[in-house]
């Protein structure tokens, strides 16, 4: 079982998930320069929070053209997995990994704060080992998370057991209050239409160590692993 | 009267535009080869004002005092009625 951690300009939580991947959790994985490419196989992609290229034009536009993300995409249709985390999640939604996209917050600041999020599906590789409608604490620090969809798509995700986690109060309750950027039904994390990809605004690989004030992040990491031993 | 107003903000020619250059880069990534490649802002604004040329003069002194930083920036104003 083989992990990577693409590395674009402007990337900023690569190491963080390659400290929580290969220390943490203790599996094989390796740093990605984007112009490198994938010279290895790997079983699942990381793609990190950051900045990649300044937000240019939109947040994640412009890595979501580099050559590197034609084979991020063509692993995720053969069944790879693929986690986007905030700048990634941007990136992927760019590349078309899930409908709609992730733009600028309701109230447009820069939001770094710990929020709760309750898992909504925990049937997915990423998701297995957390209880449905478990509330978990993993941080936020994003200006462009709010999660917009035409109204019949985010129908469709909700139907077809897509959204993996929503925005919540500490007793787990989805409300305005609780929704710190505006976006769409809370939603924070969606999956590709075939459960190999996620793409999320909080930062799970920092709530992935208790004396990080929160090891909830781990279980998405934890529940990737397992899905791989497990195929 | 009523009139709107197009306002364009742009780099003074000469100034570094990475925004630019990493846009041109990305395009190039797809296949398109681009000789310049040039970025800027518009703003569309309706305003009331006595004439023409008084609402000109109000979206300049808006360019003056905050959308443009005449440092970097040039400014264009476009006026039309409603």
């Amino acid at each position: 079982m083989r992990f990577a951690v693409l590395q674009f300009g402007g990337s900023n939580c690569d190491r963080d998930t390659l400290h929580v991947m290969a220390d943490v959790c203790g599996v094989d994985t390796d740093l990605v320069w984007y112009k490198d490419g994938l010279k290895r196989d790997y079983d699942g992609i990381i793609l990190p929070g950051g900045f990649s290229y300044g937000d240019y034009l939109r947040a994640g536009a412009i890595a979501t053209r580099t050559p590197v993300m034609k084979d991020v995409i063509s692993h995720s249709q053969k069944g790879g997995l693929v986690l986007g985390i905030c700048n990634g999640a941007q990136i992927g939604a760019e590349a078309g990994l899930i409908p709609g996209v992730f733009t600028i917050n309701e109230y447009p600041k820069f939001i770094c704060d710990q929020v709760y999020l309750r898992v909504e599906n925990n049937t997915s590789p990423f998701t297995s080992l957390f209880r449905k409608g478990e509330v978990v604490k993993i941080p936020i620090a994003h200006k462009e998370g709010r999660y917009v969809a035409p109204q019949k798509t985010l129908k469709s995700l909700d139907d077809d057991n897509r959204i993996a986690f929503r925005f919540c109060n500490e007793k787990g309750e989805i409300t305005p209050e609780s929704n710190p950027n505006g976006t769409a039904d809370n939603i924070t994390g969606i999956l590709g239409k075939d459960d190999n990809v996620l793409l999320m605004m909080p930062h799970p690989e920092r709530a992935s160590e208790d004396v990080l004030g929160s090891s909830d992040g781990k279980k998405i990491f934890d529940s990737m692993i397992k899905y791989l031993d497990s195929r | 009267m009523k009139y709107d107003v197009t306002i364009t903000i742009s780099l003074k020619s000469g100034m570094l535009d990475p925004e630019a250059r990493a846009i041109q880069h990305a395009l190039s990534n797809l296949g398109f080869e681009t000789g310049y490649l040039r970025t800027a802002r518009v703003f569309e604004i309706g305003i009331e004002s006595e004439d023409v040329s008084e609402a000109a003069r109000k979206a300049e002194e808006m360019c003056e005092r905050l959308l443009a930083n005449p440092v970097i920036h040039s400014y264009s104003v476009e006026v039309k009625e409603e």
